[in-house]
C-alpha cells in the first residue's frame, strides 16, 4: 500500500470523526478538553467562532458529529457532545469582552441577507467582522428565521435565540425586519454589491387526498402551525390529535400538542419506525410524553360530518424488497383502519419556493425548483447572487446552514475584492507533541469503560402544563465534568516516525485495541485480513508507513484506536509521538473574531 | 516503565476462545519493565500461546527467581498460580510443586543470571530429571537491574554499552539442555512472535523438560553496534531451522506441503507438531547431530533458532519415580492410611 501521506491535513482531519462529520468542522475534543477544565467561556469561543449558535444547537442540532463518534465505535454510545455544547453555552458568563466588534475601517461594499435564518445570520456575522456593511431582511419583527418560529420553546427558550442572534447583530449588522422581500428585481435595483439568499424552506408539503377540503378548518400544515404555536396565535388544540409524518417536525408537532390540550396525540407514518426521519432521541422524547407513533400506515382520507373532522382512515401495508433492494410499501389486505381525531397535522416534509425571484433575474433554477449553484461556492448563475441554508440545497438543518453561511461568505468576501471565487483559502492547521516528561502529557490520556450520562429532564407534568418550560435540564457542572472525560481526545494523534523505530514490538503489545501491525507490505483489502485486530471497518484509514529496516511495514487501523498513547509510553526510542492536530477552518473575519480564543 | 493502567476497553470484535475468554484476559498487571523490553514481548507471546491453547489460566503455574525476567510472571495470567521464589532457584521449587501436583501446568520463568550463574546447577538438575515444565529463559546477555554488566550467556567479544569486549566464553544454555536430556529443546527470538508462539504452545503441549532459550534484547544496555543481543544483531544472524506449526488434536491438516519439506510429529497428548524444513537436512529427533549443527553453526557465527529437538514419547519425573497420579492435596485420609494390613505387607516386604 502507498504510505500514508500526514502532512495532507485531510488524513488527520478524518481521524476526528466528530470534527469530520460536523459540516461547520467543529473542533469538538479542543472544546470538550476545556469543558472538563471548566473554561466554559473559551469552550463556548471555540464553537461561536465554528458553529455561531453553541446555546441554540446545543440543544436543537442534528448532532451529526455524535454517530460519528468514535467512543460509540468501543463502547455503547458517542460522546454526548451536544449537550457538553450546550453546557459551554450555560456556564460561559459574561463574554462580551471576547466578541469581535465591527472594524472602524470600512470596505464600503454593501452585502444584503434575505431572510434572518442561521445561514444569513453566519453570513452576516463574517462579513461583518469583515469590514462590509451587511443589512439582514426578514418577514418577521425579530432574527432567527425557523430557529424562533419553528422550535417549540420547550425545547430552546427565546432568550437563547435573543442573545445569540444579538452578538450576531451587535456586530454593527443593519436590520430591516418586518420586511420581507418581495422582489428579486427590486431588492437588486437597490444596488447591493452582493445579495445571499438564506430564505430556508418555507412552504410545507401537503396531504391531498379525499376529505381535505371539506374538513380543512380542523386540518393543519406542520410548519405554519408550530410558528402560530411559537408566536401565540394558536393556544389550544383539540383532545385527540393525529400528527402524520415521520420527521422531526411531526415530533415537534406532538409534542407541542400535548401541552396545548392534546390528551390522546398520535403520530402515524407511511414506513417503518426505524427509517423515520426523525432523530432517535427526538423520537423518545416522543414516547416519552405518552404519545404512540403507528407505523406502516397511508392515509386514504379525512372523514368528516357536517363540515366537522372526525378521523381519518388509513390503509395497513407492509414493506416489501425488490431485486435492487428497493423498498415498496404494498398493502396486507387487511380492512382499512379508521382513527378517531378532532385535529390533524400534515407533516409530511417542507419545500423551497422562490415566488419572489422573477424568473429573468438572471437567476437559473433547475427542474426541482431549486437554484443552479456552484456546490462549493454557492455562487448563483447571477455572479453576485448567493444562496445557502435551506434555500440552496433543499431542507438540512441549522448546522448545515452555517456551514453553509461560512463558505458563502468566504465567496462574497472573494467576489467584493475581485478575486476568484474558486480559489478557497487553506485551512490553517496546527500539529504539536503533547509529550511534557517521560510520563506526563498534556492531554488526560487515562481511558476508562465510562458510559453515557444522561441530561436531567423535568418533571413529566411540569413540562407537559406549560410549552414553555425547557424539558431539559442540561447537565450540571459534575456531570459535565464526568461526561466530557468520556471523550477520547481523538485529534491527539498518535505520529509515527520509521526512521526511529527498533521494531521491538512495544507497541503491539500494549495497544489495548489491537489497532498496530508490523507486517509485509500488501494491498489494502488483503492486508485488512491479516492485521492483529479484525479490520472490517474500511470507511476508517490505515495508518501504512514505509522505511523499517526489516523491509515490513507498520500498518495502524485507526477505527478504534483509543488515543490513549500507551504506543508512545511503551515505545523507547520516541517512534511514537502523541501530538495534538488542531484544523481551523478558513474563516472570513477570522482574525477578529479568533482575537481572544485561547487553545486548550 | 508506565504509570497507567492499560485501558480495559478492547477491540469490539477481539476474538474469544473456547472457554470464552478473550486474549485480553490472559494479561497481568501492567509492566514496570523499560519500555520497549524484550521481556514484555515474551509475556505477550506467553498470552497469546496460552489465549490459543485454551488453557484456563488457573491451572498454570508460573515460577521465577530474581531478575528483570522474573518479574514478568506478574505481566501475563494474572488468573493463574505464581510463587517468585530465590534467586536461581526457581527449578527446585517448582520441581516440588510439580511433585505435590500434577495437574497444573508448570511454566518457569528465568533469566541468563538466575539461569547460568547462580542458578546453573539447579537448571542443570531440572533439565536431567525431566520436570514437566516448560523452562523459559529470557536471555539478553547483561545484567540489566545493576546497569549492564555482562551476564554467563554474553558472547566472547560482544561489546558492553560502554565499548568494552566481553573476555569468558559464553554459557550455552541451548548446549547444555540438550547434553542433561531436555526432551524438547528451542530458541527463540523476542522480535519474532510469528516463531516465538508456537514454540511455547508446543513446549506447554509437551511432557517432559522442555526448554525454551529466548533470545531478549535489553533495549538499555545490550542493544548497540557491538552487541550479540542487539535486535539488528539477532536479526542479520538468525538461522532458522524450521518454522513450526502447533496444531492440537482436533483441527485437521489441510495444507499440501511438498514432501520431504514438512514433518508432522505427534506428541503424546495427540498435538501434532507440523515442521517445514529451513535448513536442510536437519534432523529434529537427533540429539547429537543437533549439538554438532548448533556448535558448527555458532563457531560461523549464526544464532540457530527454531525447534532444535524434540522427543515426542518423552517421560516425566513421575514417570521415573512412579509416583501418585492424584495430587498430594486431593489424597484423602483413606489412601495416605491404608491400615495396619498394609504396613503389614510392606514391612514383610522389607524383611
Amino acid at each position: 500500500m502507498q504510505a500514508t501521506d500526514v502532512s495532507d491535513p485531510t488524513y488527520f482531519h478524518k481521524v476526528v470523526d466528530c470534527q469530520w462529520a460536523c459540516p461547520a468542522h467543529t473542533p469538538v475534543p479542543e472544546y470538550i478538553r476545556l469543558i472538563a477544565a471548566g473554561r466554559y467561556a473559551d469552550a463556548y469561543m471555540v464553537n461561536w467562532k465554528s458553529n455561531v449558535f453553541p446555546g441554540i444547537l446545543g440543544r436543537t442540532c442534528d448532532r451529526p458529529c455524535e454517530p460519528a463518534c468514535r467512543r460509540g465505535r468501543v463502547e455503547e454510545e458517542p460522546v454526548a457532545i451536544c449537550r457538553l455544547k450546550r453546557v459551554a453555552a450555560d456556564y460561559k458568563g459574561d463574554i462580551s469582552d471576547l466578541l469581535p466588534t465591527a472594524p472602524r475601517e470600512r470596505t464600503g461594499k454593501r452585502v444584503a441577507c434575505v431572510g434572518a435564518g442561521p445561514a444569513s445570520l453566519a453570513v452576516a456575522r463574517d462579513l461583518a467582522a469583515a469590514g462590509h456593511d451587511v443589512t439582514v431582511f426578514d418577514g418577521e419583527q425579530r432574527g432567527g428565521g425557523f430557529i424562533r418560529s419553528q422550535i417549540p420553546k420547550f425545547r430552546l427558550p427565546e432568550s437563547v435565540i435573543d442573545e445569540e442572534v444579538g452578538y450576531v447583530l451587535g456586530l454593527g449588522v443593519t436590520t430591516r425586519f418586518g420586511e420581507r422581500v418581495a422582489s428579486m428585481s427590486a431588492l437588486l435595483g437597490e444596488g447591493y454589491d452582493a445579495i445571499f439568499v438564506g430564505c430556508g424552506a418555507p412552504r410545507a408539503r401537503d396531504l391531498k387526498i379525499p376529505g381535505r377540503q371539506e374538513a380543512a378548518q380542523h386540518i393543519h400544515l406542520g410548519i405554519d402551525w408550530l410558528s402560530s404555536v411559537s408566536f401565540g396565535h394558536v393556544t389550544r388544540v383539540g383532545k385527540r390529535v393525529l400528527v402524520l409524518g415521520g420527521g422531526n417536525t411531526a415530533m415537534d408537532c406532538c409534542r407541542s400538542a400535548r401541552r396545548l390540550g392534546g390528551a390522546e396525540v398520535k403520530v402515524v407514518v407511511r414506513s417503518g419506525f426505524e427509517e423515520m426521519k426523525a432523530s432517535p432521541w427526538e423520537k423518545e422524547d416522543a414516547m416519552h410524553e405518552d404519545i404512540p407513533i403507528l407505523n406502516y400506515m397511508v392515509p386514504t382520507a379525512f372523514i368528516h360530518e357536517g363540515g366537522r373532522l372526525t378521523g381519518m382512515t388509513f390503509q395497513k401495508v407492509r414493506p416489501e424488497y425488490d431485486a435492487d433492494g428497493r423498498r415498496n410499501l404494498v398493502p396486507t389486505g387487511e380492512p382499512e383502519e379508521f382513527l378517531p381525531a378532532d385535529e390533524v397535522l400534515v407533516a409530511v416534509g417542507q419545500e423551497n419556493s422562490f415566488p419572489w425571484i422573477e424568473r429573468d433575474a438572471g437567476i437559473a433554477f433547475d427542474r426541482h425548483g431549486l437554484p443552479v449553484l456552484n456546490a462549493e461556492t454557492l455562487q448563483s448563475t447571477r455572479p453576485e447572487v448567493f444562496f445557502g441554508g435551506d434555500a440552496a440545497f433543499g431542507p438540512k438543518n441549522i448546522i448545515w446552514a452555517v456551514a453553509h453561511g461560512h463558505q458563502a461568505a468566504i465567496s462574497i468576501d472573494l467576489f467584493l475584492r475581485g478575486e476568484d471565487v474558486a480559489k478557497r483559502p487553506p485551512p490553517e492547521v496546527t500539529q504539536v507533541s503533547q509529550k511534557m516528561g517521560i510520563h506526563e502529557w498534556t492531554y488526560d490520556n487515562a481511558v476508562s469503560i465510562d458510559l453515557r450520562y444522561k441530561v436531567p429532564h423535568v418533571e413529566k407534568a411540569r413540562a407537559l402544563a406549560d410549552i414553555k418550560a425547557e424539558v431539559e435540564l442540561g447537565f450540571d457542572p459534575d456531570l459535565a465534568f464526568h461526561e466530557a472525560q468520556r471523550c477520547l481526545n481523538c485529534d491527539v494523534q498518535t505520529v509515527f516516525a520509521p526512521k526511529l523505530c527498533i521494531e521491538c514490538d512495544a507497541c503491539v503489545d500494549i495497544c489495548p485495541v489491537d489497532c498496530i501491525t508490523f507486517t509485509q507490505d500488501g494491498e489494502e483489502a488483503e492486508l485488512r485480513a491479516r492485521l492483529n485486530a479484525p479490520s472490517a471497518n474500511t470507511a476508517q484509514d490505515l495508518y501504512i508507513s514505509h522505511g523499517l529496516k526489516t523491509g515490513r511495514i507498520m500498518a495502524k487501523d485507526e477505527d478504534v484506536c483509543l488515543h490513549c498513547g500507551m504506543c508512545a509510553e511503551r515505545c523507547p526510542t520516541g517512534a511514537w509521538d502523541m501530538q495534538k492536530y488542531f484544523l481551523d477552518l478558513a474563516q472570513v473575519g477570522a482574525k477578529r473574531a479568533a482575537r481572544a480564543m485561547v487553545h486548550a | 516503565m508506565t504509570f497507567l493502567p492499560k485501558p480495559k476497553l478492547h477491540h469490539p470484535d477481539l476474538p474469544t476462545n473456547a472457554l470464552g475468554l478473550t486474549r485480553r484476559d490472559y494479561e497481568g498487571a501492567i509492566s514496570t519493565l523499560c519500555a520497549g523490553c524484550g521481556h514484555d514481548s515474551i509475556s505477550a507471546a506467553i498470552v497469546r500461546a496460552v489465549f490459543e491453547l485454551d488453557l484456563p489460566p488457573h491451572r498454570i503455574a508460573k515460577l521465577s527467581g530474581i531478575g528483570c525476567s522474573s518479574k514478568t510472571p506478574t505481566y501475563f495470567l494474572g488468573a493463574a498460580h505464581g510463587f517468585n521464589s530465590v534467586h536461581g532457584r526457581m527449578p527446585s521449587v517448582l520441581t516440588g510443586a510439580n511433585l505435590a501436583n500434577r495437574d497444573l501446568i508448570y511454566l518457569g520463568v528465568s533469566g541468563d543470571g538466575d539461569s547460568a550463574s547462580i542458578g546453573l546447577g539447579q537448571f542443570a538438575h531440572a533439565m536431567r530429571r525431566g520436570v514437566n515444565m516448560v523452562y523459559i529463559v529470557e536471555n539478553n546477555g547483561v545484567y540489566g537491574l545493576t546497569k549492564g554488566q555482562f551476564s554467563a550467556t554474553s558472547d566472547k567479544g560482544a561489546k558492553s554499552k560502554k565499548g568494552v569486549a566481553n573476555t569468558d566464553s559464553a554459557i550455552d544454555l541451548v548446549g547444555m539442555a540438550l547434553q542433561l536430556g531436555a526432551t524438547f529443546v528451542g530458541r527463540g527470538f523476542s522480535g519474532d512472535k510469528t516463531q516465538l508462539v508456537p514454540l511455547i504452545k508446543a513446549a506447554l503441549r509437551h511432557k517432559g523438560a522442555a526448554f525454551i532459550d529466548c533470545i531478549s534484547p535489553c533495549v538499555q544496555f545490550n542493544n548497540h553496534v557491538g552487541s550479540t543481543k542487539s535486535f539488528d544483531y539477532v536479526r542479520e544472524h538468525n538461522e532458522a531451522v524450521n518454522r513450526l506449526d502447533f496444531i492440537s488434536g482436533r483441527e485437521e491438516i489441510v495444507t499440501e506441503y511438498e514432501p520431504g519439506t514438512v514433518e508432522v510429529v505427534a506428541q503424546h497428548d495427540g498435538s501434532l507438531l507440523k515442521l517445514r524444513k529451513l535448513a536442510a537436512d536437519y534432523d529434529p529427533h537427533d540429539r547429537v547431530s543437533a549439538l554438532g549443527y548448533l556448535q558448527s553453526r555458532t563457531a560461523a557465527g549464526e544464532i540457530v533458532t527454531g525447534l532444535l529437538y524434540v522427543d515426542p514419547d518423552a517421560e516425566d519425573l513421575h514417570d521415573h519415580m512412579g509416583t501418585v497420579e492424584t495430587p498430594l492435596n486431593a489424597l484423602t485420609e483413606a489412601e495416605l492410611c491404608p491400615g495396619s494390613a498394609a504396613l503389614e505387607k510392606l514391612n514383610a516386604a522389607l524383611r
